[in-house]
């Protein structure tokens, strides 16, 4: 059976939201595997959201914000950006693959974008493979 | 109610935790008082098969620390829950797996291979690797499996109470044991003996804006001992972590490792301490942002310290097929 | 074939179980002592930084988290090649001597006492500290106590903690201490000297007044011909926190004596399927397997050994008892296991002395107890001398100060295949066809094994508990034939 990855995308409600939904209202035709998760702002996306994807079952977490200088909230995404550098090597050091999580600045207007995006990163992430937690309960001795 | 009946047990462990109890000094005296202690490893007679022998709940409370490292740990850990009312995960071990949970950043195959195999001084031509069943002519000899992964207590038995610490700071123990004798403990799930505060709320040191240009090891800097160690760029996991401790780290001149576990509300003491790092970094360019994060060292490793096995992503991404 | 499982005994970095294989005709065929647990230590502390190791390691046992702290800031400060201040060294040698002086009271007073003071074959009701306090008189119930905490205090007060301390940074240790808390610490340290010699007075009186006592120390069952490994000073005195390694032979000759970094050239450990813990044997003799005699590659190490590899004692008091120590068990070396305890309270004298000695000495009190490293960092080997046995790291670590390779040899485990051995032997002197497997018995083949004090005596002190120990023999179909336990 083929692997259809599951991808979480976190979205800030004010640009890259609305690129997704351009993207769709477009017609763009693009890979159907991120399921989407809407915030405020890029700013409110906690590290523990991505962890707990992961844990839950995503495959690969996308998250998108509005570009540097256009957050709503002036500086969200300067935050997110400081977070996510360090969140990498985290990851990294968690045995996670770097491709599997993946932040991109989507404005309202880039629904083409947001549609190359969302491929790339789902072929990526088909190629990886699932992704297999640390399954904390039943794993023992196994 | 007669007399306590009190277990205290010993898994993946090093002893430091049992080492806090008799801490208590002249108050152990008074342990004795105010309970029947079943079971003791270090100090007092018992075998595998009296423990058995109990009526399930028979012992009010068990205290229990060390991790999960191996099916003996497995075993002992769901025989003293059916024997157990209340099952106490006490030390960091068993409340997260502690720093034996470490090992969770690598594979069973390749701590094995390590500890037998490639350390310097470890002479083995024959690639000898200790075995579950070893068959002598004269009888077969037996080893615990040693698991693939850590696993916190309460990820193998439920577990009622958590006692932090690494080890747990002997006035907590000692509040904790009394507020059990008589009684008073509060609502199944709780952490006892700890605040309700993250360690950064009580911490005395000099706290201003937090701006950081550059990150820093103690084995470069000779901190300020007045001055918060995050504001000097040295990570501290106060901001993660719960009070309780009465700060002995902090107090010797050395920044927190979280110990006593997550704060109230954190789900996940590596993503928490991520966000909080990651706020103080004053910088809006993406490649100096790199760079300073660059000189964070061993961030999993700092962030995950006592808590690993217990966090989200349990750090066993790594471990190879069963 | 008979089969005995003592399971499980006492803890030694883990837990310890020992199989006792008895043959067709009651005869002892054959004796594992098995170390079921491994925690990985080697592997896990690789990718943290090297510093942080210092208070990484020490969580492999919380009964000696002090020496694993110290050889780690020992090592640490090789990898970083800096020399920390004298202030440094004194302090840590200071905290050093009080771990040494809590360690030795609670092995002494908890393990050791009750068989002597008391008997090895009194009934076990009194065989305990409380039986032991019984005999000597109340205050002394007290006086164990009190210097057990007196010890335990100088350690928290230098160190910041008793148990698990966050001391020791490259190049020295993160805080001194003030001058009013040097001199609590030299109040303490006068206390310890005292109790020190009141230890040796209780030893002299109740055990070496006795001649049956001496004669079953220096009996055969208890007695094995090894070789001996122990730090000591450039006058080849026993030392604690600092020197070279010193090995001699069966006869008490000088085999090597090596700079820690030279280890490798003289210690391997043997891997065996039937037990996670590793078998150090000395490289110029080689793994013969579980035999003692001068060909064989096992050595032992702890206080014993360390008065064997040694020429002296550094301090007095010491000394003397070094002298009659050897003098009354008919000279260098003693292969007699039981005079472990002994050793024990020369070496108590030793670390009151010296506690004394550097809490006395105004320096230990300066500010200056840091250097920072200016090296890049990349390779170092520490040791000292733990209570239990010459201690070992090895770290070796990239420019940035990651460890990329660590290597350990913990105290009890240089006495594992002694251990081994000599619980093999007591078992072969005293269970004998025919003979009742007794609750006595049972106690003189555990003081084989209690001599060498496998790690959880510190902590057994406190309660009038002795270690579990029960002997079951099972017919060859896993009935039982026989059971003896107290
Ligand atoms: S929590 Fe700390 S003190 Fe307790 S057993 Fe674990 S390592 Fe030792
Ligand atoms: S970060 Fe550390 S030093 Fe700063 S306030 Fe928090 S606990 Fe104190
Ligand atoms: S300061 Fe942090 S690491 Fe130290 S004892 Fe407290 S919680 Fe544990
Ligand atoms: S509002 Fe879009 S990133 Fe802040």
């Amino acid at each position: 059976m083929s692997f259809e990855p599951k991808i979480v995308g976190i979205l800030c409600n004010w640009c890259s939201y609305t690129g997704a939904d351009l993207a769709g209202t477009a017609r763009i035709q693009y890979a159907p595997n991120v399921r989407v998760v809407r915030v405020m702002c890029s700013g409110r996306v906690d590290p523990s959201f991505v962890l707990k994807a992961l844990q839950c079952g995503a495959d690969g977490v996308l998250i998108a914000g509005c570009h540097l200088g256009d957050c709503h909230y002036q500086s969200g995404n300067y935050k997110t950006m400081r977070r996510f550098a360090l969140m990498k090597r985290v990851l990294a050091q968690l045995g996670v693959e770097p491709d599997r999580v993946r932040l991109e600045w989507v404005s309202a207007s880039e629904g083409e974008r947001w549609a190359a995006v969302v491929n790339d990163m789902t072929e990526k992430v088909r190629a990886l493979g699932p992704f297999t937690s640390g399954d904390g309960n039943n794993a023992l001795g196994a | 109610m007669g007399k306590l009946k009190l277990a205290l047990y010993w898994a993946g462990a090093c002893g430091g935790c049992d080492v806090s109890v008799l801490d208590t000094n002249e108050r152990i005296l008074k342990i004795a008082e105010l309970a029947d202690l079943l079971l003791w490893p270090i100090a007092l007679d018992f075998k595998y098969h009296h423990i058995e022998a109990l009526p399930d709940e028979h012992i009010d409370v068990c205290l229990f620390n060390g991790a999960i490292r191996n099916s003996e740990n497995e075993h002992l850990a769901k025989l003293l829950r059916q024997k157990s009312k209340v099952m106490v995960a006490y030390g960091s071990c068993a409340h997260l797996g502690g720093i034996p949970g470490l090992a969770n950043f690598s594979t069973r195959r390749d701590i094995l291979h390590h500890v037998y195999m490639d350390s310097a001084s470890t002479v083995n031509p024959g690639g000898t690797v200790p075995l579950e069943k070893t068959a002598l002519p004269i009888g077969d000899l037996e080893l615990p499996k040693f698991h693939y992964e850590v696993h916190s207590l309460d990820q193998v038995v439920p577990v009622d109470y958590y006692l932090p610490g690494c080890p747990p700071a002997v006035d907590q123990v000692w509040a904790a044991i009394e507020a059990i004798a008589t009684d008073k403990l509060p609502a199944a799930g709780s952490v006892v003996g700890a605040d309700q505060v993250a360690l950064c709320d009580k911490c005395t040191r000099k706290k201003s804006e937090k701006r950081i240009k550059e990150f820093k090891s103690i084995a470069q800097v000779i901190p300020d001992p007045e001055i918060c160690f995050l504001e000097q760029g040295i990570v501290c996991c106060g901001p993660a972590t719960r009070a309780g401790c009465g700060a002995p780290c902090i107090n010797a001149n050395m920044p927190c490792r979280g110990c006593y576990g997550p704060a109230p509300d954190v789900p996940d003491m590596g993503g928490k301490l991520l966000s909080a790092i990651a706020s103080v970094i004053d910088s809006d360019d993406p490649a100096e942002i790199d760079r300073i994060v660059a000189q964070i060292e061993d961030p999993a490793g700092t962030f995950y310290r006592f808590s690993l096995p217990s966090s989200l992503l349990s750090g066993t991404q790594q471990k190879e097929a069963a | 074939m008979k089969r005995i499982t003592i399971d499980p005994i006492t803890r030694l970095e883990g837990h310890g179980k020992i199989e006792i294989f008895l043959d067709d005709t009651g005869e002892v065929a054959d004796v594992y002592f098995q170390v079921p647990e491994l925690r990985g230590f080697e592997k896990f502390c690789q990718g943290r930084p090297v510093w942080e190791l210092a208070s990484i390691v020490p969580k492999i046992c919380g009964v000696c988290p002090g020496a694993h702290h110290l050889a780690a800031g020992k090592a640490i400060d090789a990898v970083y090649k800096v020399d920390p201040p004298p202030a440094a060294k004194k302090l840590r040698e200071l905290f050093y001597s009080a771990h040494y002086v809590h360690s030795h009271i609670a092995h002494f007073y908890a393990l050791a006492a009750p068989d002597f003071v008391v008997g090895p074959t009194a009934d076990p009701a009194q065989r305990n500290i409380l039986g032991v306090v019984a005999k000597v008189g109340l205050e002394l119930g007290g006086a164990v106590i009190a210097h057990r905490k007196m010890a335990q205090e100088i350690q928290a007060t230098l160190a910041g903690h008793q148990t698990h301390t966050r001391w020791c940074v490259p190049g020295g240790v993160s805080r001194g201490i003030t001058e009013a808390q040097r001199l609590e610490v030299v109040e303490k340290a006068i206390s310890c000297l005292e109790f020190a010699k009141t230890s040796i007075k209780i030893f002299d009186d109740v055990v070496l007044k006795n001649k049956e006592y001496v004669d079953l120390i220096l009996s055969d069952a208890y007695s094995l011909t090894t070789h001996y490994m122990g730090l000591v000073d450039d006058n080849n005195r026993v030392n604690f926190y600092d020197g070279k390694v010193r090995v001699v032979d069966t006869a008490g000759k000088e085999i090597v004596k090596y700079a820690p970094a030279e280890y490798l050239n003289h210690v391997g450990e043997h891997v065996e399927t039937w037990s996670y813990l590793k078998f150090p044997f000395l490289k110029a003799k080689g793994w013969k397997g579980l035999v003692d005699g001068q060909d064989s590659g096992v050595y032992r190490a702890a206080p014993l050994a360390r008065l064997n590899a040694a020429d002296g004692m550094a301090t007095p008091l010491a000394q003397q008892e070094y002298d009659k120590f050897f003098q009354t068990l008919g000279g260098k070396p003693v292969h007699a296991t039981l005079a472990q305890h002994w050793a024990r309270i020369v070496e108590l004298a030793y670390a009151s002395e010296r506690l004394l000695e550097l809490a006395n000495d105004p320096e230990v009190a300066s500010p200056n107890v840091r250097c920072l490293p200016q090296a890049t960092p990349h390779e170092g080997v520490g040791i000292v001398e733990a209570p239990r046995g010459t201690l070992t790291h090895h770290y070796v670590t990239d420019e940035r100060g990651m460890t990329t390779n660590v290597n350990l040899i913990v105290g009890t485990t240089n006495n594992h295949a002694p251990i081994c051995m000599s619980i093999k032997k007591a078992a072969k002197g005293l269970i004998k066809r025919g003979k009742e497997i007794t609750e006595g018995t049972l106690n003189m083949i555990e003081m084989a094994f209690r001599a060498y004090d496998p790690c959880f005596s510190c902590a057994t002190h406190s309660l009038p508990g002795r270690l579990p120990f029960e002997v079951v023999v099972r017919e060859p179909d896993g009935s039982i034939a026989h059971v003896a336990k107290r």
